[in-house]
């Protein structure tokens, strides 16, 4: 079971994004921007990051990459793809998932554990959580409110293509209390918040149990694992 | 050198700190004349000659696709400086 973790340059979290693979049990192959050969992967995590210093838009010189114009062609053909943060904004550059990201509506860089709603289980990356539950991983930017229009919101909201909702606090002023998005296919699954750090027991968020035990990211991966796994 | 500027800016409705920001600024500099300020970015593409007409649609396509997000912004003009 191979899954990419792309490189841009300016990328941060990709070594913490291959970590959460390996401890979920799969096999990494990193993925450099510049080659478009996808050398074989299953399924491909655009990790966090700020890719070519956040130049022009935040993602939008990472979506031009040569690796982008393969994994484009890739999840239009129901390829298993996550885009974490600065990922996210390159899936929305891409045009893979709809609507835009913009300074936070306080304009303050947030970091934070933050507490989501899972709001769709019908995608590889969210199969293993119940719908409905809540969770709580880290959550780091600086440009994270989500905004589309007013038709696009309808579309998003009426065909259930929000993956996650911001609980108790929005902490960026996304329309909707959206964190995260998944594509009509569901393959294509895009948040603002790092999965990738809330993997490991003692580098977690804090839980009621212990300090710094959350693992409710490990999730994740360990869901696309099993939906490749499976099909 | 030929040039075509292009000039994009945040979309009216939307939230624009770094031009809110320059307003306070002027504001506390006691310009209470200057309602509000909104910041944009004009952006030069260099050509060795003069831009061709088949090349100044390209740029108005680049402009559209590429060097602005149709969901936050606004390309305002694409204009050819000789």
């Amino acid at each position: 079971m191979k899954i990419g973790v792309v490189t841009f340059p300016g990328t941060l979290d990709d070594r913490d994004a291959q970590r959460a693979v390996r401890i979920a049990g799969g096999e990494v192959v990193s993925l450099w921007h510049a080659d478009a050969n996808l050398h074989s992967v299953d399924a491909v995590v655009l990790p966090g990051g700020f890719s070519f210093g956040d130049y022009l838009r935040c993602g939008a010189i990472a979506a031009q990459a040569p690796v982008m114009e393969s994994i484009i062609d890739a999840a239009n053909g129901g390829m298993p793809v996550l885009g974490i943060c600065n990922g996210f904004q390159v899936l929305v550059e891409s045009h893979l998932l709809p609507g835009g990201l913009i300074r936070n509506e306080n304009q303050h860089f947030i970091c934070r554990d933050q507490k989501l709603i899972v709001e769709n289980v019908d995608t590889p990356w969210t199969n293993g959580f119940k719908l409905g539950q809540e969770i709580t991983i880290p959550l780091k930017n600086g440009e994270g409110g989500y905004i589309a229009d007013d038709e696009t919101l309808k579309r998003l909201e009426g065909d259930g293509l929000i993956a996650f909702r911001y609980s108790e606090v929005n902490p960026n002023g996304s329309v909707n209390n959206i964190a995260g998005l998944r594509n009509e296919r569901g393959n294509v699954v895009g948040l603002m918040p790092h999965p990738e750090h809330a993997v490991e027991p003692g580098f977690g968020p804090d839980t009621p149990l212990a300090m710094r035990s959350g693992i409710d990211g490990l999730t994740f991966f360990t869901s696309v694992l099993n939906q490749v796994v499976n099909s | 050198m030929p040039k075509i500027i292009v000039e994009v800016m945040p979309k009216a409705d939307l939230l624009d700190p770094a031009g809110k920001a320059v307003a306070n600024a002027l504001q506390r500099k006691g310009h209470a004349e200057i309602s509000n300020v909104r910041i944009g970015k004009r952006i030069e593409l260099h050509y060795a000659s003069t831009p061709t007409d088949a090349e100044v649609e390209a740029a108005k396509q680049i402009a559209a696709d590429f060097l602005s997000n149709g969901v936050i912004e606004d390309v305002i003009s694409v204009t050819v400086e000789n």
